[in-house]
């Protein structure tokens, strides 16, 4: 009896795998994992970017829940994510920290960030990927999500919408706050 | 008499216009700029051959050696700084999977969660090598039978 329906199971298999790829296939390959998630924040120290008077470094970040946005003047899912992040600053919601990343001048990080808003409490200039590097960052826009030992917890890849703020983010920064 | 190449000459040039795709092919090499270049031989030697073993996260099929990216460049000039502060091969390996994890390196280490990868294929040939002999011995059996 059970033989008789062995000729199905290479079918039954070819349709297990063929599920299998279908759902790898919705996985977005550039989404990689990070390998960052529960381990401190990578030394790093940033310079100013031009008409600011202070850079971003690691010690920045200890002491408070904050987010680390990696951007750039260059970067249209960056232009998308900007008037949230205005939002947030002006809500008082969280302290955003950016990470001007690769430039093609040193202007103009400093002129997009003059004609849309300053967002960031403090930026960092990133021509050479150093803090991009010591993030494991791979695109922007991307957000780490820090605790306040200065942990990182969480990684977004890809622009900061309300959706997916009030969905996935916002309780992320709650439950780290909740922590003692 | 229609002129038609005979086979081996059919050959010949089969294998002269491969070797000329071949030629128009890119140079892997490219890539590293000449600014880049250590000025000892040692180090860029080294720095060539972890090159190679990384992957360019942005476009993911590529070694950073091979890839034109600018985040590669730059991964390229951060594994030259480190060579030259005295990093041996392994540290600046570690260093870079530390940020990036296992999935930079082109050659991914033997652990549990990459079992699969290595064991996967050698488990299939070896079940369908089972399955073959089995069959084989099964019909070697029916056709005695059947010239009984």
């Amino acid at each position: 009896m059970s033989r008789r329906f062995l000729f199905l199971l290479p079918l039954v298999l070819i349709a297990a795998l063929g599920i299998g790829f279908w759902f790898g296939l919705q996985r977005d390959p550039q989404a990689l994992p990070s390998a960052l998630i529960n381990k401190p924040v990578p030394e790093f120290s940033l310079a100013a970017i031009e008409g600011s008077a202070r850079g971003f470094r690691r010690d920045d970040l200890l002491g408070k829940v904050s987010l680390v946005n990696i951007f750039g003047s260059w970067c249209l899912a960056c232009r998308i994510e900007h008037p949230f992040l205005m939002e947030l600053k002006a809500n008082g919601v969280v302290p955003v920290y950016g990470i001007d990343w690769r430039e093609p001048d040193r202007q103009a990080g400093p002129e997009w960030l003059d004609k849309f808003g300053n967002p960031y409490r403090l930026v960092g200039d990133d021509p050479r990927s150093e803090g991009a590097i010591a993030f494991g960052v791979t695109g922007a826009p991307e957000t780490f999500f820090v605790d306040r030992k200065g942990i990182i917890r969480y990684k977004h890849t890809g622009p900061i919408t309300r959706d997916v703020w009030e969905r996935k983010l916002w309780p992320i920064v709650q439950r780290l706050r909740a922590e003692s | 008499m229609a002129d038609r190449p005979a086979p081996a000459r059919r050959i010949v040039v089969l294998l002269a216009v491969l070797a000329g795709l071949a030629g128009l092919g890119p140079d892997p090499a490219h890539a590293v700029l000449p600014e880049e270049v250590l000025a000892n031989p040692a180090h860029e030697a080294r720095a060539r051959a972890i090159s190679k073993e990384l992957r360019c996260v942005v476009c993911q099929n590529q070694s950073i050696d091979d890839s034109d990216a600018e985040l590669a460049r730059d991964l390229r000039v951060l594994v030259r700084q480190r060579i030259v502060k005295g990093d041996s091969d392994d540290e600046v390996i570690a260093y870079v999977v530390s940020r990036y994890g296992d999935f930079v390196l082109l050659r991914p280490p033997v652990k549990g969660a990459t079992l699969v990868l290595w064991i996967g294929p050698i488990a299939i040939v070896l079940i369908g090598l089972l399955a073959l002999i089995s069959y084989f011995r099964r019909a070697g059996r029916e056709a005695e039978n059947a010239g009984r």
